[in-house]
């Protein structure tokens, strides 16, 4: 049973990286506009014109 | 692919672009369409003086949030952030689709603000400069907190699951040694603990609060459920015991979480959209100093007797007296009249009117609040209060549902203490009760069926406003309609194309265009009206004059064509406009308010289904009454007032019906808000869309039926939900009162609950497609 000694840090480790992820985008505001995001995907960069 | 970028960076300079949705518009040209006067909308711009909205950041540079109109697909973004970054003093634009916001920042030396954006209004997106202290709003700040918490809890569930599945595994196969568990019980209590006290406080705030005010609400025996469950855990694990329920209090607060998150989401939306129809509202008025020179002024600082210019295309801003001049006033806002009113020097004008065909100076008599405008928003704020009076559904059940629980629980303590002569044993059943009737499948009964039904609708173009009303409109039994811009599009329309030859159509056109009243404007829209501009002198009230190859054209009036009074055909009573081309006969053109789509057959289908129909107009008789024929309309009431609708709705209401009230103008927003539910088109005044609960898009008034529809079909859903819920509680809670619950067994049940509860309200959307094909 030692390898739930590291099996578990593991997993409360690998679930906390996704919690601090979800806080951080939270936090960077991608959450405040979504039609828009979905609508951009439609806009095509400046720079990708073939000259 | 190089083609068409450049091509779109070509046509971007000059104000369009290309489609590149596929099916969506083609930005700047839709929203010109939309747009009344790009050169009014930039005077709206610069009068509501746009430099005091603008900041300065900490570098120093400018800073201007505004709010955008007109915006519908990926191209608006577009136009609208590259058009303004190709001006090299810009650093920074940015658009919010979702709440239709525009956020700029610039480098200020020698820029003013209002070159800067001129080219996006004259795109046809006006703009309108807000403080964002002022919209920053308690519901957006309360739904990252919600957000956050979910977040959390959904770390802990899955985490501590996790864990408990091992216990129970442990539990089966029986060769799990008591430390092994003990260990996994305080990591556990590890995750969960700060968990619970971080993702449970919108609960204890909430109970607390009403704990405070002595009474009692869902939230009160949530948090006791959870806090119980979470402490006596802890002293089972510090005890090494069997009993632990910490997946079962993180799972509970996840669930609740979500339906408390999705519930406050719909709420803000609402509010959302509310705001920002009473940001738009940004009023100036030009006054007439007494030398003659005209002056722009905000309009709160208009006095009684200061003489107002009104120039054509404005609304009124102050009620008053026709000082001078002579035009057609639009006042269908105020009356619902479809067809304008003549005004000269003397007449009475109200606030809120527009004005048609020429300028005018009026004196103003009454000033803001006191404006017949202003009574409207008064009747209406009146009636507001009265309906917030509502109370929903889950807040009723909650009631009744929260003493029997406590009641329940305390009887097991005191019942078990007796029988069993051990009170920690009596309070771990206790708690144990708590667990089992927390109201997990409660708190998402009402708000999944919700998202589901506003989803269901907004596919159709109906947006939902109120939370709450969907189960009001599920109560209805009387339906009240408006007439002009409800039942019929508001608009005017050639009825007797047949009769006219294309090349007199045209001609007709090409004159009327130059013109906003409103048949005019159904001439210039029947024809193509194409063809080099013509000098056309506008008598208000009468028609228009034009000359063309030294031929004199009228389009007016019987008198103003020189017409007999009893020339043309007369079948159907409606407004009508002469052409009279020097030396040749007259032309008749009859006009009609056309039904909307689907209104026919609504109205006999909500008859049929057993719903009392009014109709309520503030037209004249004679043509409320043809309507009322021609749709089977029994009940219609003719010249009715705001204040009288308000009152009609009210005698209603006394005689035990709940009324839904279905109006678009200025006059019935008052209604709007007293009913017990109300609708509107998306073509209402803003005060009106404001005021509704519903708001459909689109012409057709099928939406109606739509809406009524689905409500029902959402509360036999809640009411399915609830009676899920019970049914599980009445099976599980005699088990938790004898004392045979395990934590196994309470995580079983409650992830089920939900889960049925959930797929159930799905249904919803299972049955669109069933109805599609």
């Amino acid at each position: 049973m030692n390898v739930l000694l590291y099996l578990i840090p593991v997993a409360l480790f690998l679930g906390g990286l996704g919690l601090a992820a979800f806080l951080w985008s939270l936090k960077s505001g991608q959450y405040e506009d979504l039609d828009g995001a979905a609508n951009r995907i439609l806009i095509d960069d400046e720079n990708d014109e073939i000259t | 692919m190089g083609q068409i970028a450049l091509k779109n960076q070509e046509n971007l300079t000059a104000g369009r672009s290309y489609d590149l949705g596929g099916d969506c518009c083609s930005s700047g040209a839709i929203a010109l369409k939309d747009a009344t006067s790009p050169a009014a909308d930039f005077d709206d711009f610069v009068s509501a003086d746009p430099t005091a909205f603008v900041e300065t950041d900490q570098d120093g540079n400018a800073i201007l949030h505004t709010l955008v109109e007109n915006m519908h697909c990926a191209n608006c973004i577009k136009t609208i952030e590259q058009t303004l970054k190709s001006n090299p003093a810009v650093l920074d634009a940015r658009v919010n689709f979702s709440t239709r916001r525009l956020f700029l920042r610039w480098l200020p030396d020698d820029v003013d603000v209002g070159e800067l954006v001129k080219p996006i209004i004259a795109l046809g997106y006006p703009l309108t400069p807000y403080n964002p202290a002022m919209i920053v709003s308690a519901a957006a700040e309360e739904n990252a907190r919600l957000l956050r918490a979910l977040a959390v809890a959904g770390f802990a569930a899955a985490n501590v699951m996790l864990l408990s599945v091992s216990v129970w595994a442990g539990l089966f196969s029986e060769d799990m040694g008591p430390a092994t568990r003990d260990f996994l019980h305080w990591i556990s209590a590890m995750v969960a603990l700060p968990a619970v006290a971080y993702a449970g406080q919108p609960f204890f705030k909430s109970a607390l609060a009403a704990l405070r005010a002595g009474r009692l609400n869902m939230d009160v025996p949530i948090s006791l459920a959870v806090i119980l469950a979470a402490g006596m855990s802890l002293a089972e694990t510090v005890q090494g015991g069997n009993h632990v329920y910490f997946d079962a209090s993180v799972t509970l607060l996840f669930f609740l979480l979500i339906g408390r998150y999705l519930d406050n989401a719909a709420r803000s939306k609402a509010r959302s959209a509310a705001e920002r129809l009473l940001l738009l509202k940004a009023v100036a008025a030009t006054i007439v100093l007494p030398d003659g020179s005209c002056k722009t002024v905000s309009v709160e600082t208009v006095t009684p007797g200061t003489h107002v210019k009104i120039m054509v295309g404005d609304r009124l801003p102050v009620d008053g007296v026709v000082a001078k001049g002579r035009s057609d006033l639009d006042v269908s806002l105020i009356t619902g009249e479809s067809l304008p009113s003549v005004v000269s020097a003397g007449d009475n004008v109200f606030a809120g009117t527009l004005n048609l065909s020429a300028p005018l100076e009026i004196e103003a008599t009454k000033t803001g609040d006191n404006t017949l405008l202003g009574d409207i928003v008064r009747l209406m704020e009146a009636a507001e209060q009265g309906r917030a009076k509502y109370v929903r559904l889950a807040d009723r059940i909650a009631g009744f549902y929260a003493p029997a629980v406590h009641i329940l629980a305390a009887v097991t303590f005191i019942g078990w203490w007796i029988l069993a002569g051990s009170w920690q044993n009596a309070l771990m059943q206790a708690v144990a009760v708590l667990i089992i009737t927390c109201p997990c499948a409660l708190g998402l009964a009402v708000p999944v069926v919700q998202v589901v039904a506003s989803g269901r609708l907004l596919v159709k173009g109906i947006l939902v406003k109120a939370a709450d009303g969907l189960e009001r409109l599920a109560e209805v039994d009387t339906i009240v309609f408006d007439k002009t811009g409800t039942l019929t599009e508001g608009r005017l329309d050639l009825v007797n194309r047949e009769e006219i030859t294309s090349a007199h159509l045209d001609l007709a056109a090409r004159i009327a265009r130059n013109s906003r009243h409103p048949l005019a404007r159904a001439v210039a829209r029947a024809g193509n009206g194409a063809g080099e501009y013509l000098d056309v002198e506008e008598c208000p009230g009468e028609g228009l004059k034009a000359v063309l190859n030294g031929t004199a054209i009228r389009l007016g009036n019987r008198t103003f064509c020189h017409v007999s009074g009893d020339a043309g055909s007369n079948e159907a009573p409606g407004p009508e406009l002469w052409l009279k081309i020097e030396n040749e006969k007259a032309i008749q053109f009859r006009f009609r308010d056309r039904l909307r789509p689907g209104a026919r057959v609504v109205i006999e289908n909500l008859k049929a289904q057993g719903f009392k129909i009014d109709l309520l107009s503030g037209d004249r008789e004679a043509v409320v009454e043809g309507l009322a024929d021609t749709l089977g309309i029994e009940n219609w009431y003719a010249q009715k007032k705001p204040e009288d609708k308000v009152a009609h709705l009210k005698s209603l209401e006394a005689a035990g019906h709940k009324v839904l009230m279905v109006g678009d103008g200025l006059n019935d927003a008052p209604a709007l808000a007293s009913a017990h539910v109300s609708l509107s088109p998306a073509s209402a005044a803003d005060i009106s869309q404001t005021a509704a609960d519903f708001v459909f898009q689109g012409r057709d008034l099928s939406a109606v039926a739509e809406t009524i529809k689905v409500a029902r079909m959402s509360r036999r859903l809640i009411f399915q939900n609830f009676s899920l819920a019970f049914l599980y509680n009445a099976i599980a809670v005699p088990l938790a009162v004898a004392g045979i619950v395990t934590p196994l067994i309470a995580a079983v049940a409650m992830s089920a609950s939900s889960l049925v509860v959930c797929l159930n309200s799905l249904r919803l959307r299972m049955e669109r497609k069933g109805v599609m094909q």
